[in-house]
């Protein structure tokens, strides 16, 4: 027992010594993402947006120099994800754990925020309730009922009045049903059908089929990126149900540039929502896409991009603020209420929940110079995640 | 007119020296506890290798032991992850009952299982573990309001062992209860198969048809191991739950039930030791590997499983075994 104790003691003032030591020099952020498994893709595009800002901004704020301590989940792993934080914290002595890209990895992980102090920078994770998971988390993502619920109004004012929805079968798609629902009906619309599709390589004929035989005015689709939206895009244009006979609203991932290509004609006209814009003709935003595609042997930003991106941003803002002050307290209080102009347009920290407050594009497919591009429609500024505090 | 009093006392003894406690074993079991004194911030890792382990425990039982042939156990482990999650969010979260209670659903729906099991083997018995191990995933997945879907479930908080030992940040709580769990749930399963009931399992491994000839219920033999192991796979995966607070659709997932394998054939099936010290391999080298290079550390892991199939086919405790054999 004794010597138990003094091995403790010993460990504690080790500890102590080095905190102490490394207050003047270096600040660790320990980032915890899927780099393996079926999520690495994201987890690199989003360690990419951190490299970046890193690489434009240098690795010394406020009189301290940045270390990335990167650990991997493996995929969708709560039960890691939170042994992960746990060890960053209690071993590896870090100031601020980040990253995120996944919702039950952050859910996992809030917990040690809370007990440890520590600032928590969730900066793709979309899920409403994470922020509220504990005080110390903040978002530079974006939330999908964000994006979709300001879409169901938006579409409704457009004069569309009975739309039909059919989204995957996971946790983001029935997100995104829900919000797009609650947007459309309660201004007004009417949700005449709802389908849901499986998460991995559906065939969707029996879906869209479907759709055709309800003949709605509008069609509402999520689906996760990859190789669905061209999937999804060929089976609608074969039933005939392409713009301008339909309206087709999605969240943006249908039409990503990269997915646009595969889908060729038959995307025109698809109506998506977003937070960050590829072709968003901003000075900002063009630097940020050269450099980005750069460093990256010409792969385009997306939106973990961004989050991870602005995730540094936020960090470095803050730490200027609090002037290297690195307790958890001191840094959720700065993020509070943080504004900036990003590539993605301006946005802000919403002081009582810590949640992003953003700019929401609405953009349609169009034809550009022979290419298939989203062009922005319109601009919903400073929209809220509106179910933060109405359902529990 | 000796010999035939004597056999059966012979057989008893054989297996009561089976069961003797050899001085390795107990230096084995004094080594787990290091990571209390000298590693104490790699107690979260210690605490997931002793949940692993357990599991990789359940497995070899069925396994090693009575060949049956599985890569869809993740679903007792998620069952009784889900089963410690769920009564902990609705109000419960007093661990050792609701451990228990785990364990016992996860051992009840495993003997219901059991007799689709024994019906079954070889490529079918595959499939049909399988198949069973997707039906579950994909059940939590749609009951969303009960599990949580994708998010995972959220709201569990479990109490303090005995009332006074508060699951802290560092891990010692959580590392000294699945300390705890696995030696006892060790205990079992040694006596059991160093037992009777254990040697007529190897029985039915070696050589299924000669077992009814010597006048053995194969089936309901196979029946009951099924229900304990998926008990034990049950208790593991609410430790998981209990100690970190979270569950997700990963405990029911494939990558589980087949990682679990992978352990044991790294470890050497057959072999409850086997199943200890390659979780112990797998997990620390996958940890080591992940820190270096955090995108490519599977690469290591597939060539540890490579060298050890082809150089060890009996797993690293095997080939141990067979060196300590030649040098006596």
């Amino acid at each position: 027992m004794l010597r138990r104790t003094a091995v403790a003691a010993v460990l504690g003032l080790g500890l102590a010594w080095s905190a102490g030591a490394m207050a003047q020099e270096t600040l660790k952020i320990g980032v915890i993402l899927p780099y393996s498994g079926p999520f690495a893709d994201a987890a690199n595009q989003l360690q990419a947006g951190i490299d970046l800002y890193l690489a434009e901004h240098g690795n010394e704020v406020a009189g301290r120099t940045i270390e990335l301590i990167k650990r991997d989940t493996g995929g969708p792993a709560p039960d890691v994800a939170r042994r992960l934080a746990q060890e960053l914290v209690v071993r590896d002595n870090v100031d601020i754990i980040a990253g995120f890209a996944l919702t039950p990895e952050a859910l996992g992980a809030a917990e040690i925020a809370t007990e440890a102090k520590k600032l928590m920078v969730v900066m793709n994770a979309a899920t409403s309730v994470v922020t509220e998971q504990s005080p110390y988390i903040v978002r530079t993502g974006v939330t999908i009922p964000q994006l979709n619920y300001s879409f169901g109004s938006w579409a409704y004012e457009q004069g569309i009045r009975e739309a039909y929805t059919l989204v995957a079968d996971y946790g983001p798609g029935i997100d995104a049903e829900a919000s797009f629902a609650k947007g459309f009906t309660e201004a007004g619309g009417k949700i005449v059908g709802a389908d849901r599709t499986p998460v991995a390589n559906p065939d969707f004929s029996a879906y869209v089929q479907r759709v055709a035989d309800a003949a709605p005015e509008a069609v509402y689709i999520f689906v996760p990126g990859g190789a669905q939206p061209a999937a999804i895009g060929k089976a609608l244009a074969d039933r005939g149900l392409s713009p301008p006979d339909i309206k087709v609203l999605a969240q943006g991932e249908l039409t990503h540039p990269e997915a646009l290509e595969s889908m060729g004609e038959t995307a025109r006209g698809i109506i998506t929502t977003f937070h960050y814009t590829l072709e968003r003709d901003d000075a900002m935003n063009q630097a940020y896409v050269e450099a980005y595609t750069a460093a990256n042997n010409g792969r385009e930003p997306d939106l973990f991009s961004i989050g991870g991106y602005d995730g540094m941003h936020l960090i470095f803002e803050a730490l200027e603020a609090t002037e290297g002050d690195s307790s958890g307290d001191a840094l959720i209080e700065a993020a509070k209420g943080m504004a900036w102009d990003s590539p993605r347009g301006p946005m802000s920290i919403d002081p009582e929940t810590r949640d992003v407050v953003q700019t929401v594009y609405i953009r349609e497919v169009q034809e550009v110079d022979g290419k298939m591009r989203n062009v922005i429609l319109e601009e919903i500024p400073d929209v809220k995640d509106p179910l933060h505090g109405a359902a529990k | 007119m000796q010999t035939p009093v004597s056999a059966p006392i012979e057989a008893r003894d054989w297996l009561r020296r089976r069961s003797r406690w050899s001085p390795f074993e107990i230096l084995f079991w004094l080594a787990t506890l290091l990571p209390f004194i000298f590693f104490p911030t790699y107690l979260p890792l210690a605490n997931q290798i002793a949940i692993a382990a357990l599991f990789a425990i359940s497995v070899d039982l069925i396994l090693g032991y009575a060949g049956i042939v599985t890569l869809g156990h993740a679903m007792f482990f998620g069952l009784g992850a889900y089963f410690a999650g769920i009564i902990s969010v609705h109000g419960w979260g007093e661990p050792i009952s609701g451990l228990l209670m785990a364990g016992l659903f996860a051992g009840i729906i495993g003997y219901i299982i059991s007799f689709l099991i024994t019906r079954v083997q070889h490529l079918a018995l595959i499939m049909v573990t399988l198949g069973l191990g997707f039906l579950t995933y994909e059940l939590a997945n749609a009951l969303h309001w009960l599990t949580g879907g994708t998010d995972g479930l959220r709201g569990i908080s479990t109490w303090p062992v005995f009332g006074q030992f508060r699951f802290d940040m560092w891990g010692y709580t959580a590392y000294g209860y699945a300390l705890a769990v696995l030696f006892l749930c060790f205990l079992l399963s040694r006596r059991l198969v160093n037992s009777s009931f254990g040697l007529a399992l190897r029985g039915i491994r070696e050589n299924v048809k000669r077992m009814p000839a010597i006048g053995a219920d194969h089936k309901s033999h196979l029946r009951l191991i099924y229900a304990i192991s998926a008990a034990i796979a049950g208790l593991a995966g609410g430790l998981l739950a209990q100690t970190t607070n979270t569950v997700a659709l990963d405990s029911l997932s494939f990558e589980r039930s087949a990682d679990v394998v992978v352990m044991l054939i790294l470890g050497g099936t057959g072999r409850l030791y086997g199943a200890i010290l390659g979780t112990f391999i797998f997990l620390v080298a996958r940890d080591q590997l992940a820190g270096i290079n955090p995108q490519y550390w599977y690469f290591g892991i597939g060539m540890l499983l490579m060298v050890v199939v082809l150089f060890m086919p009996k797993g690293i405790l095997g080939f141990l075994a067979r060196i300590v054999a030649r040098a006596k």
